[in-house]
């Protein structure tokens, strides 16, 4: 097991060191930095100033590997609009997106697990179609007309709920709903897949000869083996989560991570985006990285045979 | 102890319904063994299933008695039927290597059907379980509990599946091809341990195999299946001596003994196909593959027909009870 980790993690600061650089490459690819600090209308001696005192005159690799020495020392750099640490930026922003991910991989989990259980159990029935449909319009539907959909119904029509910023718990229910619904069907399918092949097993029917409860046998038997795999589906997912929470932040005015992407690549502030999606990449590597261990740490036949 | 009468399964379909257990009637003694012998598809899995009340959801029993120590099986309610299920009659399967659960342990899996029939008192569960895990010749059984089913031998497997279904102390112990899956020097092992724990536990056991051999090696009384019917029950020892449907003869022919066919020879084979269980069968079922076939045979149901004391037979040759003592050839 311990030969594996490294070698996970190994593959796994690859991934981080690639990303980064085609991150840093393509931003500085598509922004002349020095142009987006000195901002429109500045005079050309001013640019050439600003070049200067940043260092945009040095070839790329040079600036790229400082950059990223600074990060392995904890320096994410200097915002070139806000003037502070994009460390304390992201630090503030980083809560709400968090908080809604972990909202709505937990709406998308309770949904699906349930649903996909009984779709199994009842296969073929209206119950196991009614699971097919909610989560084929779950993958047809794009996550921002589902988001305002919802503001329409529940925000505009019904007024039951606010419809932009974060500051009371009411403002998320829209926001995981939406982004919920994205992962959930995923999750469902695999669920409703891995109960129905669980149910024809051989040690399915070997408890139902012992004479268990079919809530035993269905949950204890058939779900325990199931779930392996959605668990780490549902790591993954989180990963996806945070990614699409862009969208989904810029529709309900959420004050996250998303939102000040955006914000910060409409202001062309080049640390920031680069920072963000450094920082997701990292997430979604150590997510990955994440389901592997607990798929070991769930099934004793992965556990014992990595040691 | 157990006692059925015209056992018959159907499952319904799309092209018509099917019939793999047609008419069946036996009883089983207590400390008996009683083997249902016959080929792949003659609906022998079927009728263990029937009996435990596990068939699948698309297939329907129907039965004239079915009754177990006197309860009546027929009528119970699903919960009342899986109280006896792993209690009084318990089963085990075929393949030792899937029918234990992978993410539970042996104790867990041993410990749940006593917690189910015998109350939650883990003290207790776990003491019947060493006790029958050191029963069923495991070594050092207080690891064993510990252990995933992975980190099990086939054999070994199967010896847990022994120990899981004796949990309960069952009066009646289901063995539906128990050491098909296995290799011969752990199929004669585990032949003779459950021998051995049928007669200290007085429990009585039906037991199902295409294996002639393993009949000869377990069986008390014989019944031999064709086509979701029996044939024949006799004595063990009458059927490999005095066989006397022509089917059962045919069988014992397929064996090949050293000796009696000369080299280079084909072993013997029964010519024909087996009818599907979807056919509708009016008279005899091994009809079209009889070598001394009437022309009663394709008409009616051949009769049931004493050849000696304990051994029926369903064939018309021999029509009159008792009246054809000796094979005719």
């Amino acid at each position: 097991m311990a030969r594996y980790l490294v070698q996970r993690l190994l593959l796994a600061l690859g991934v981080i060191v690639f990303v980064s650089a085609l991150t840093f490459a393509l931003t500085e690819a598509t922004v002349d930095p020095a142009l987006a600090v000195a901002g429109e209308g500045a005079t050309e001696e001013a640019i050439q100033q600003i070049r200067r005192q940043y260092g945009f005159d040095r070839p790329l690799v040079e600036r790229y590997l400082g950059w990223l020495g600074g990060i392995a020392s904890g320096d994410l750099g200097e915002s070139y609009r806000m003037r502070r640490p994009v460390a304390d930026i992201i630090g503030e922003h980083l809560p709400v997106t968090l908080k809604l991910g972990f909202l709505s991989l937990a709406f998308a989990i309770l949904v699906a697990i349930p649903l996909g259980v009984l779709a199994a159990v009842r296969q073929n029935t209206w119950i196991d179609r009614f699971a097919l449909s909610v989560s084929v319009i779950g993958q047809a539907l794009p996550n921002f007309l589902f988001a305002l959909l919802l503001i329409i119904v529940f925000g505009v029509n019904l007024r039951w709920l606010p419809i932009s910023g974060s500051g009371t718990w009411q403002h998320f229910v829209m926001p995981t709903i939406a982004l919920g619904y994205y992962a959930m069907p995923a999750l469902m399918r695999l669920t409703r897949s891995g109960m129905i092949e669980a149910l024809e097993a051989d040690y399915v029917r070997t408890a139902l000869a012992k004479g268990l409860s079919p809530g035993t046998v269905v949950f204890r038997h058939a779900l325990q083996n199931a779930i392996l795999p959605v668990v780490s589906l549902g790591a993954v997912q989180f990963g996806f989560m945070l990614g699409g929470s862009v969208i989904i932040e810029v529709v309900f005015g959420l004050n996250g991570l998303g939102y000040l992407a955006r914000e910060s690549i409409r202001r062309a502030d080049l640390p920031v985006v680069q920072s963000i999606v450094l920082l997701i990449s990292f997430f979604y590597v150590v997510l990955i990285l994440l389901a592997d261990v607990l798929n070991g740490l769930l099934d004793p036949r992965i556990r014992s045979t990595g040691a | 102890m157990l006692d059925v009468a015209n056992l018959s399964v159907t499952i319904a379909g799309r092209g018509g319904a099917i019939r793999p257990v047609r008419d069946l009637s036996f009883s089983v003694a207590r400390g008996e063994t009683f083997c249902i012998v016959g080929e792949s598809g003659c609906g022998k899995s079927m009728t263990s299933l029937a009996l435990m009340g596990l068939l699948p959801r698309a297939a329907a029993r129907s039965a004239t008695r079915l009754a177990l120590d006197g309860t009546d099986l027929r009528s119970l309610p699903r919960r009342a039927m899986a109280d006896i299920r792993g209690n009084r009659m318990a089963m085990i399967f075929q393949e030792p290597m899937t029918s234990l659960n992978p993410v539970h342990t042996i104790g867990s899996q041993l410990r749940e059907v006593w917690y189910r029939h015998r109350g939650r008192n883990r003290a207790a569960g776990e003491a019947r379980a060493l006790w029958l895990l050191d029963r069923v010749g495991m070594s050092s059984p207080r690891e064993r509990l510990a252990q995933y089913p992975h980190e099990l031998s086939g054999g070994l497997r199967q010896r847990v599946m022994i120990a899981m279904a004796l949990m309960c102390e069952p009066a009646l112990l289901i063995a539906d091809e128990p050491t098909t899956a296995l290799d011969v020097t752990i199929q004669a092992q585990i032949l003779s341990l459950l021998r051995s724990l049928q007669d200290e536990l007085g429990l009585a056991m039906i037991f199902i195999t295409h294996d002639l051999g393993v009949v000869s090696r377990i069986a008390d009384r014989v019944a031999v299946m064709y086509a979701g019917r029996i044939v024949e029950t006799a004595a063990t020892a009458d059927i490999f001596r005095r066989p006397a449907h022509p089917y059962t003869r045919g069988l014992l022919e397929c064996i090949p003994v050293p000796g009696r066919i000369a080299r280079r020879q084909p072993l013997p084979a029964i010519p024909g196909q087996v009818p599907s269980p979807a056919q509708d069968i009016a008279g005899c079922a091994f009809a079209n593959r009889c070598d001394q076939v009437r022309d009663a045979c394709a008409t009616a149901r051949p009769p049931e027909a004493g050849v000696a004391a304990g051994h029926l037979v369903q064939c018309v040759l021999y029509g009159q009870a008792g009246s054809e003592l000796s094979c005719p050839s």
